[in-house]
């Protein structure tokens, strides 16, 4: 049985476990080959600890991720320090502020762009619901109206231990998926390829 | 000769709204007159604030004399609101150009010989004009479909027998090579995207479309009371956090007729000038990333964190501090405040010969920016840029200095100037300006007197009749706040003079002739910040 460890933190530290259970239940209940999920999890350790980010950084939050990668929360011990500014490069996207209506084309373009599979972080309060700029006529109220969300981080902006646990969190849904098979083909071929 | 004379003598029917600021009321077929006549004394157009009172449209103009510094406001109104129309000034001012363009975007008042009248912010079908009273907040909901943008644009022209006529201008020619550049592109801090006509490597104009993060604030703050208003500003330009929150408590303050105490006075400045470090030691860090060198971005980093640290201890927040509030602070500052910013003082001190060590003194760094990117003098009246970027030109534009407000006119420093104009000035006017700033601190840490740090206010806030406005010198440039208020616990309309905005604008003058990769430096050495262009 597989278990999403993070070095650092007890697992019981974490919240949302219940998630990451069923997650587990799932996976258990489903089966596989114990040559296919050894190989899995070997790859998934090293997926996880390797994520390079597309950084979109639209306002505040983005000034907070710059300290991240500075010396004194440096970022690169987990492995995330690697960011892109091409999506063909990127794992996951982080977006790091306000999505506006004009802006909501790009952002879907550019998940659009992204090679599978792909992960999506929803940093600060305007990215999850609006936050502060709820009652704006150009304002998306939330990012997951437009692509969908693995990890939610609130905070205005967070700190940058809340981005590490965000980050935690995705390293850890990370390390129960299967990664043959499922996860590198998750979205559904367009209708007219089929025969 | 009074102004009001002055007025009176080009523009006989002009009346004067003297509650708050002093407004001279001209109607349109008078305006263009006066504003040539001011234009020979006031060459500096602070800010064109378009409004909506429902029985009239009109625009406010703010003006400034770039050598007495003395200001005056001109009000002009159109009842017309299936039409609305007035004259442009962009052939006196060139940055109501793009002042002119933002009316036309959120209010729908196109003018008389601007020659390009596009949306800024929204998109180019965008229905309606949300700064309108009568906007309906639903008309245009989220719409995925990539926008197209046009290549030409309508103007609206007079004719010698005096009727209107549009004209089709191009901004691109069908044979121009033109590059797109962000909105999603890391060197342009944030979400700006420009479309550059290149020829070759040389950079032939620079069409910059903003509107990414324009998430109408302006809107917002009429339906929030006054104290709710400042969680918004704090959001614009967040790298000038407070000093946005001191021209809104500022403006509400001396519109009420508040006092606050000397111990808030005396924590407003120093935050202030705290937050002026902490934004340009950002710019540094980012200057220095965008032209491909790593290790000074940490340099850049390791100081602003010992800043934040300040910050935080006493208000709570390290980026967003929600500190000040209309009548004082928030909280008293922490005990060891004092004692921390010493030490950061002597620590910054000592260890600013490092950035100029890896810096200042490096040969890449100084044939990048030595000579780049040059603006005059008379560009950056013309243009609006304000702060350092006007400071390394040789124009005097600091608010600080020459319009004082809280305690700036009992501290002592220095107005750094430089004469060159080009990215290098623009440079160093910074790195020197965070000296005067741990100056003006000095001055004042050892001294803050003990008392209250909050005068008590009603519940609820009404701000009398009128037309009110402040300014404070941001990290990157004046920032104001234009108020007119109905008497009422909401803004009928307020306003804010976008930093950025100008710097934007500027580009296309400053990258004229230069190469694409200097673009990256002029830009970075302009120092503007998104959120506050678009708000």
């Amino acid at each position: 049985m597989r278990e999403p460890t993070i070095k650092s933190i007890p697992y019981e530290e974490f919240t949302d476990n219940e998630y990451l259970e069923k997650m587990v239940a799932d996976l258990n209940e489903k089966g596989t080959n114990v040559i296919v999920s050894n190989l899995d999890a070997f790859i998934n350790w090293g997926r996880s600890n390797s994520l390079w980010s597309l950084t979109f950084g639209t306002s505040c939050c983005a000034i907070e991720f710059m300290a991240l990668g500075a010396a004194r929360y440096d970022m690169a011990r987990f492995g995330f320090e690697v960011t892109r500014n091409s999506p063909r490069q990127a794992d996951m996207i982080m977006v790091l502020g306000t999505i506006t209506h004009k802006m909501a084309p790009v952002l879907k373009r550019l998940y659009d762009q992204m090679a599978e599979p792909k992960y999506v972080i929803a940093i600060g309060g305007c990215t999850i619901s609006g936050g502060p700029f709820r009652s704006s006529y150009h304002v998306v109220m939330g990012i997951d109206e437009i692509i969908p969300v693995d990890v939610f981080v609130p905070g205005c902006p967070p700190r940058p231990e809340a981005f590490y646990y965000g980050m935690m969190q995705l390293q850890r849904k990370i390390k129960l998926e299967n990664f043959f098979g499922t996860v590198n083909r998750k979205e559904k071929e367009p209708e007219e390829d089929k025969e | 000769m009074s102004m009001k004379d002055l007025i009176l003598k080009i523009a006989p029917s002009a009346t004067f709204e003297e509650q708050g600021d002093f407004v001279a009321v001209v109607s349109k077929e008078e305006f263009r007159s006066l504003m040539e006549k001011l234009h020979a004394d006031y060459d500096y157009l602070r800010d064109v604030v378009g409004f909506d009172l429902v029985e009239s449209l009109g625009a406010l103009y703010y003006l400034e004399s770039s050598t007495t510094f003395e200001r005056v406001a001109v009000k002009t109104s159109t009842l017309d609101r299936e039409n609305p129309l007035l004259p442009s000034v962009c052939d006196l001012w060139k940055t109501a150009e793009i002042k002119e363009r933002e009316v036309y975007d959120l209010l729908g008042i196109r003018f008389i010989g601007n020659p390009d009248m596009r949306r800024i912010f929204l998109r180019e079908d965008w229905v309606g004009y949300p700064l309108r009273k009568d906007y309906d907040m639903d008309s245009n909901p989220l719409n995925m479909t990539n926008e197209q943008n046009a290549d030409t644009t309508t103007e609206v022209t007079l004719t010698a027998g005096g009727d209107f006529k549009e004209v089709q201008n191009q901004i691109f020619g069908k044979d121009d090579f033109v590059v797109n550049f962000g909105p999603q592109h890391p060197s342009t801090h944030g979400v700006l995207r420009m479309r550059v006509h290149l020829d070759g490597e040389e950079v032939k104009k620079v069409d910059p479309i903003c509107g990414y993060i324009h998430r109408g604030i302006e809107k917002m703050c009429e339906s929030l009371t006054y104290p709710q208003t400042l969680a918004l500003t704090d959001r614009m330009d967040y790298l000038s956090a407070n000093q946005n929150r001191h021209a809104v408590c500022l403006c509400v303050e001396q519109a009420m007729g508040l006092e606050i105490s000397e111990r808030a006075q005396y924590i407003r400045t120093i935050v202030d000038e705290l937050q002026r470090l902490n934004s340009h030691l950002l710019f540094f860090s980012c200057l220095v990333l965008d032209m491909g060198g790593l290790t000074p971005f940490f340099y850049g980093f390791r100081d602003r964190e010992m800043i934040l640290d300040i910050l935080e201890d006493t208000t709570g927040g390290r980026l967003i501090q929600n500190y000040y509030v209309i009548g004082g602070v928030q909280a008293d500052l922490h005990p060891d405040f004092q004692k921390k910013v010493k030490a950061f003082i002597v620590h910054f001190r000592g260890i600013l010969h490092e950035y100029h060590e890896i810096f200042t003194g490096n040969v890449i760094a100084r044939n990048r920016l030595i000579g780049i990117g040059k603006l005059t003098r008379e560009q950056t009246i013309a243009l609006g840029c304000t702060g350092g970027t006007g400071r390394a030109s040789g124009w005097a534009n600091d608010v600080r200095k020459h319009h004082p407000y809280a305690l700036y006119n009992k501290v002592e420093f220095k107005e750094i100037l430089h004469t060159e104009g080009d990215c290098y000035a623009r440079y160093m006017v910074r790195m020197e300006e965070m000296l005067e700033s741990m100056h003006i601190i000095e001055q004042l840490i050892d001294n803050i007197p003990e008392g209250e740090c909050k005068v008590k206010t009603k519940p609820i806030i009404k701000v009398p009749e009128g037309i009110y406005s402040a300014s404070v010198e941001a990290s990157r440039g004046e920032f104001g706040v234009f108020l007119v208020s109905d008497g009422g616990k909401n803004p009928a309309r307020l306003h804010f003079r976008s930093t950025g905005l100008p710097l934007v604008h500027a580009l296309d003058t400053a990258c004229a002739g230069s190469k694409i990769a200097d673009f990256i430096a002029i830009g970075a050495t302009l120092d503007y910040v998104i959120p506050d262009i678009d708000r």
